[in-house]
Order: C-alpha cells, then sequence, then structure tokens
C-alpha cells in the first residue's frame, strides 16, 4: 500500500526517496502517527515533502491514493480538449455582466447548466456568452470572470464531498515551476556567476600582510580582503501569453533553473514586446502591475537583465505608438527596449525559436538589431554564450 | 521523551506537533519554513521549553561557514603567542575555539540545537553540514580528535527561502510548512499573548489586520508577529476600539501603521487607496 503511495507520488513529480520511505515507516514504527488518519496525513507530508511548492501536489496524490478516488471515466468534464482552454485572451468584466452570472444561480446550478451545456455543444468555442471556451461571458472555461470557480479540467466534484484535510488544497498558490531536465541549463548558467570582491573584509591578504608586517619591524600586521562571494544579480524579463504559449515550457524550466543559482533574481513578465508596463504574476495580472519606470529605478545598472520571448510580432508592436495588441501604448517599443538596454550595463535576449528561423521573421530581426546582436537561442550553447555575454 | 504539544504562548497546529515529534522520535532535524514573522525562530524556543531542554542557538549570518559551527582554530593569537614567547603555544588545543555544534554534542544532556536562517550562508553550507547532522559526530583535525554527541540533539533549521537547499540535505530532514494563520488560529494567539486584551479591541484590530493582508499589492505583508507587536501598542497608548471602527476616509490609515507597515512604497500606497476612497465619497 505504502510502496503504492511513494510511487504514485514520484509519478507526480515529487522527488521522494527510499530513505524517506524508510523514515516514514521507522516514523510509524515509533508511534509517532498512533493510527489517526490526520496523523499518518500530517507525518508522511513532514516525511516525504521538502519543498513548499509540491505540498498541494502531495495533498491530491494523497487523496486519490488513500480515498480511491479514481476519476470517474464517463465524466464529460474530463474529455474536454484542452485546447479549448488554452488561453487567448484575459479579460474584466463589468459589474453588470458579474450580476448575469450571478444570476445564473449558485455554484450546484453551474454545474448542472455546464453538463447540459456539455452535451449540447459541438465544437470549439471562443468569446461570446454562452459556450463553453476562453476568455468569454460564459461561466464555464478559463481565464473569465471567476477562474476559481469552475476550472475545468480539474476534478470539480471535490467541492461536493465532505472536505478532508488534505482536500482543501490550502497550498496550490505555493505550487509552481518543474524541475525537471534542468540539470544542463543549471550547469550553463553556472557560469554566469560572477566572483566579485564585495562586502565585509574577511580573507586573509597574505601579500598585503607581509609587507605590512615587514614595514611594521616585524609584529604581525594583519590585511583582509573582502572573501570572493557569488554576487550576479539577474533582472528577468519573461514573454507570455499569445505566440509564446508553445514555449511556455521551455521558458518555466528554465526559469526554475535560474532561481537556484542567484541570490538576488527578479522577475517580471510582458507581452510580446515591453513597454511601460510589467507585471509580477500572470494570474493576477491587473493587480500585479509596475510601471516599467519603477522597474529601472529599483534595479541598478549592474543587474543582468535577461529577457526571454520569440520576439515574433508584427513589426507594428514594435516601431509604432499604440501598436501593442493589447492596449493603447504611448511610446512604441523601441522606446522601451532602448531604455532598457541603456540602463542595464549588461543585457541580453534568449528566444526560444530555432535560430536558422531568426531571418525570416521581420520582428525578430528588428529585435536583434535592438538588442546590437545580444540575441542566442534558448539552448543550453545559447545560454553558454549568453553568459559569456553577460559576464564579460 | 516528552511529545511536543504547544504551549501557553505558543499555539501549534496539529500537524506541526506531529512534525515535531516526528523529529524528535526520529533524531533527525526538522527544517521549519515560512513567511517571515509566522513564528519559525519562536518554535525553537517553545519547544525547548515545553520539553524542558536547553537551548543552544546558531544564528546564521552571509559569512557563516559550516566549519564555525563545529571549530575554529585560532590561527592569529596562536602566531601572536608565539611572537610573544608565551609557553601556551606549544599545545595546539589552546587555540581550538569550539563551535554551537561541538557545544550541543558535548553537552550532559539533550538540548535543543536551532539553526536559524540556514538560507542566509553560502549555497554550499548546508552540503557541508551534512555528515556532521547524519552521524552526529565530526574530526578535529589539529588535535585528532572525534568528538561525537553525547546524546543527539533535537536539531529544529529555519530557512526563508531566499536560496534552494541541497537534496541530500533535504532527504535528511523532516520538513515543514508554516502556514499563514486564519482567523480563528490567529484569535488563540492573540489570546494566548494578551490574556486581558478587551475582546472589543482585539475583534476590530484583527478586522483592520485580515483587511490590509488583503491588499494584493503590499511589498510585505504583516505577518503574525507584526500583529502581535502592533496589539502590543495599541494596548499601550489604550486607544478606544471605535478608531478602528471609523469607516472615515481621513483615517483610512490605521493607527500606528508603522507597527505593520514596514516600507514607504507600502504607506504610499495605503495613502494612495484612501485618497482613492476619499474622492468617490464625494
Amino acid at each position: 500500500m505504502l510502496a503504492h503511495f511513494i510511487l504514485a507520488l514520484r509519478a507526480a513529480g515529487i522527488p521522494a526517496s527510499i530513505t524517506e520511505y524508510l523514515t516514514l515507516l521507522r516514523g510509524m514504527k515509533q508511534g509517532v502517527a498512533e493510527y489517526s488518519v490526520d496523523d499518518f496525513y500530517h507525518l508522511s507530508r513532514a516525511t516525504l515533502v521538502k519543498d513548499e511548492r509540491h505540498l498541494d501536489r502531495f495533498d491530491r496524490v494523497f487523496g486519490e491514493v488513500f480515498k480511491g478516488l479514481e476519476p470517474p471515466e464517463g465524466d464529460p468534464v474530463r474529455q474536454i480538449p484542452e485546447e479549448w482552454l488554452r488561453k487567448l485572451a484575459e479579460k474584466l468584466l463589468t459589474e453588470e455582466e458579474r450580476k448575469a452570472i450571478e444570476a445564473l444561480g449558485g455554484f450546484d446550478a453551474l454545474m448542472e447548466t455546464l453538463r447540459q451545456r456539455l452535451r449540447e455543444q459541438k465544437g470549439r468555442h471562443q468569446g461570446g456568452s454562452k459556450w463553453i471556451g476562453t476568455a468569454g461571458t460564459s461561466p464555464f472555461g478559463a481565464y473569465g470572470y471567476n477562474p476559481e470557480g469552475v476550472r475545468i479540467g480539474q476534478e470539480e466534484s471535490r467541492n461536493r464531498r465532505a472536505v478532508k484535510v488534505w482536500d482543501k488544497r490550502e497550498f496550490r498558490d505555493l505550487d509552481g515551476d518543474i524541475e525537471i531536465g534542468t540539470r544542463n541549463m543549471k550547469l550553463a548558467l553556472r557560469r554566469l556567476r560572477r566572483f566579485a570582491r564585495q562586502g565585509a573584509a574577511t580573507e586573509l591578504d597574505l601579500p598585503d600582510t607581509i609587507r605590512a608586517t615587514a614595514n611594521n619591524a616585524g609584529s604581525l600586521d594583519l590585511k583582509l580582503v573582502p572573501e570572493r562571494r557569488n554576487a550576479v544579480k539577474v533582472l528577468l524579463l519573461l514573454d507570455i501569453g499569445g505566440s509564446m504559449d508553445d514555449h511556455v515550457r521551455l521558458c518555466s524550466e528554465l526559469f526554475s533553473a535560474v532561481r537556484s543559482e542567484f541570490k538576488h533574481l527578479e522577475h517580471y513578465y510582458f507581452h510580446n514586446c515591453p513597454y511601460e508596463r510589467l507585471w509580477k504574476d500572470n494570474r493576477r495580472r491587473r493587480d500585479t502591475e509596475v510601471p516599467t519606470w519603477q522597474v529601472l529605478r529599483t534595479y541598478g545598472p549592474d543587474w543582468k537583465l535577461i529577457l526571454v520571448g520569440d520576439a515574433s510580432m508584427s513589426p507594428y508592436e514594435i516601431r509604432e505608438p499604440g501598436g501593442s495588441v493589447e492596449h493603447w501604448n504611448e511610446e512604441p517599443g523601441t522606446v522601451w527596449m532602448r531604455r532598457l538596454t541603456d540602463h542595464f550595463r549588461r543585457s541580453a535576449w534568449l528566444n526560444p525559436v530555432q535560430e536558422g528561423m531568426w531571418d525570416f521573421t521581420m520582428s525578430i530581426r528588428m529585435m536583434q538589431t535592438l538588442m546590437e546582436e545580444r540575441m542566442f537561442p534558448l539552448t543550453v550553447d545559447g545560454i553558454e554564450a549568453m553568459t559569456r555575454e553577460l559576464s564579460r | 521523551m516528552k511529545r511536543f504539544q504547544g504551549t501557553a504562548t505558543y499555539i501549534a497546529s496539529r500537524d506541526l506537533e506531529v512534525a515535531v515529534n516526528a523529529a524528535v522520535a526520529l533524531q533527525r532535524p526538522l527544517l521549519v519554513k515560512g513567511e517571515p514573522g509566522t513564528g519559525k525562530t519562536v518554535l525553537a524556543q517553545e519547544v525547548a521549553r515545553a520539553l524542558g531542554l536547553p537551548l543552544i542557538e546558531w544564528h546564521i549570518k552571509s559569512s557563516t561557514k559550516a566549519q564555525q559551527g563545529l571549530y575554529e582554530y585560532d590561527a592569529v593569537s596562536r602566531l601572536r603567542d608565539g611572537q610573544l614567547g608565551d609557553p601556551r603555544v606549544h599545545d595546539i588545543a589552546n587555540y581550538i575555539v569550539r563551535g554551537k555544534l561541538w557545544d550541543a554534542f558535548e553537552a550532559p544532556e539533550p538540548v535543543v540545537l536551532l539553526i536559524d536562517e540556514i538560507d542566509k550562508a553560502d549555497i554550499e553550507f548546508p552540503n557541508d553540514l551534512l555528515l556532521e547532522l547524519d552521524r552526529m559526530q565530526f574530526f578535529v583535525y589539529e588535535t585528532r580528535q572525534t568528538v561525537t554527541a553525547k546524546h543527539r540533539p533535537v536539531v529544529i533549521i529555519t530557512s526563508n527561502n531566499e536560496k534552494e537547499l541541497p537534496d541530500a540535505f533535504l532527504r535528511r530532514c523532516f520538513f515543514h510548512y508554516i502556514r499563514f494563520p486564519d482567523r480563528e488560529t490567529m484569535e488563540r494567539i492573540v489570546q494566548a499573548h494578551f490574556p486581558d486584551i478587551r475582546q472589543e479591541l482585539a475583534r476590530e484590530a484583527l478586522n483592520v489586520f485580515f483587511q490590509l493582508r488583503g491588499v494584493q499589492e503590499l511589498k510585505k505583508k504583516p505577518a503574525t508577529s507584526e500583529l502581535l507587536d502592533w496589539l502590543k501598542l495599541l494596548m499601550i497608548e489604550d486607544l478606544p476600539p471605535e478608531v478602528l471602527r471609523s469607516q472615515d476616509p481621513r483615517t483610512a490609515i490605521p493607527p500606528l501603521y508603522g507597527a505593520l507597515l514596514k516600507n514607504e512604497q507600502d504607506v504610499h500606497l495605503f495613502e494612495r487607496l484612501a485618497f482613492l476612497s476619499r474622492r468617490q465619497q464625494r
């Protein structure tokens, strides 16, 4: 039973090992859990999960393994093609629209309607206000109003059962990036570490000590220098949404690789081309937007700027005021790109598009010029070239 | 060994109790993470108190080396003594300075060892302590002596997540993430710390506090320790609860906000929100 549990955890991407499994068994033998399911849950969580980002995943696996919670196969909710839900736009609804949705009735009523609609609907749909799809005002789908309400593609039936501890899924917000397959990237990014002498004087400077001691007629005069420490500061700007959806997996791998390497790492998101606003959390974009000026003021020129994006867009989005697909931008993307590259002494662009294809897209060539040829492909070799460029 | 069940001044959730007891029973380190101000460091003090054991605290800074926790060889004073012809210089053991781990290992009774903010140190720091924490012994090269723990100490390690910890290190620990307490737990915590607080004041203060935490853009959300500081101030100033309840936009910033909001951006944000709500009322 327990071995099955461990295997399920590993299948879900939680790196639980044999050692931890044995620790769990020993803990049970010592009577830490004492025949209570809740205590067993707490004990196994403390033993097997070592990162708060995995807590939510753990809760889900625990629920499935120990309640035999197999998702029913005939449930139409499970059969919705994923592409329907792929995000195309985010939309904030007006007060009236929200009321209209509320007027459809409570949650259970919505679920009933959902089932009905699913039976009626035949194809993919976007926008509009009735069918299931993305960015519409229909209460079903993703990225519209109340994304928490009816999230298709997860086991919504949870909301109808008596809620157990692990079913509350209180750690959902902490689940984030993926760590698999980042080994190569890590190796390349390690090159970014620059050893700079900063901070308090803690290391003995032997040549200087000898000289000072000799000057001092042989009595000891210690000279210290600041210790070498990893002092690389990185500001990461990630393109998200739209044409980048194909590359999101690659980018999130890069992101999780970078995160563990630096003392200072900040990230912001942009769409296609950076303009006057960036944001920190894509799900709560409206709440977390900050002016690009503020970013420029906050992070000094010694930060290394890395932009990640496919730079594939209409040339107008770079060249013209008001060219953005999302809002009216007063100043064209070129101005913002120049401000960013002027402010940061070292900057580079990582592009997930294959290098051979760059010349076929006009906007990539434009960005390449704006970056003064510091655009690199998102591969291990590309990252190495980028880190060489950044640490010169 | 006694079981940890929280104390009069420390409200521990059930999962935290299980995690601590597991760490005590299996004699493995417990790694505690969580938002700043949710009582990670205090946990070690309370565990020590609840189990009736002495506490040894080792606070980590960015310049701390793993070796310093074991022992340090004070070569500089030996060199000086050598120059001055001090006879002490012939025994190298005179210049071995014990670290916190050594103290914990050699203590005559079991102790609680707190390694505070392990993420502040260099990336290699946790790796350098693997064997020492696993076997609870280390070797002193200068005196050719092996130090073994007489009693395996209860090790509690806190981290603020500034750096990721190596897998090999994590594998040897129990892990607990201190969640931000919900309202009910928070009321118990306030009760535990201020038993004679006026109910009304506590209620209103908690209202303001959770409202403040609800603001998404805050750079640093106030946590439990900030709430407790603020309540203490409120009680010292003896403010009537009505002040907190007033919906008057001019006082939209809570009184004595300095205890809750810790940087000027957050204060500005709050002033701006207050300004906006004033405009709406007009």
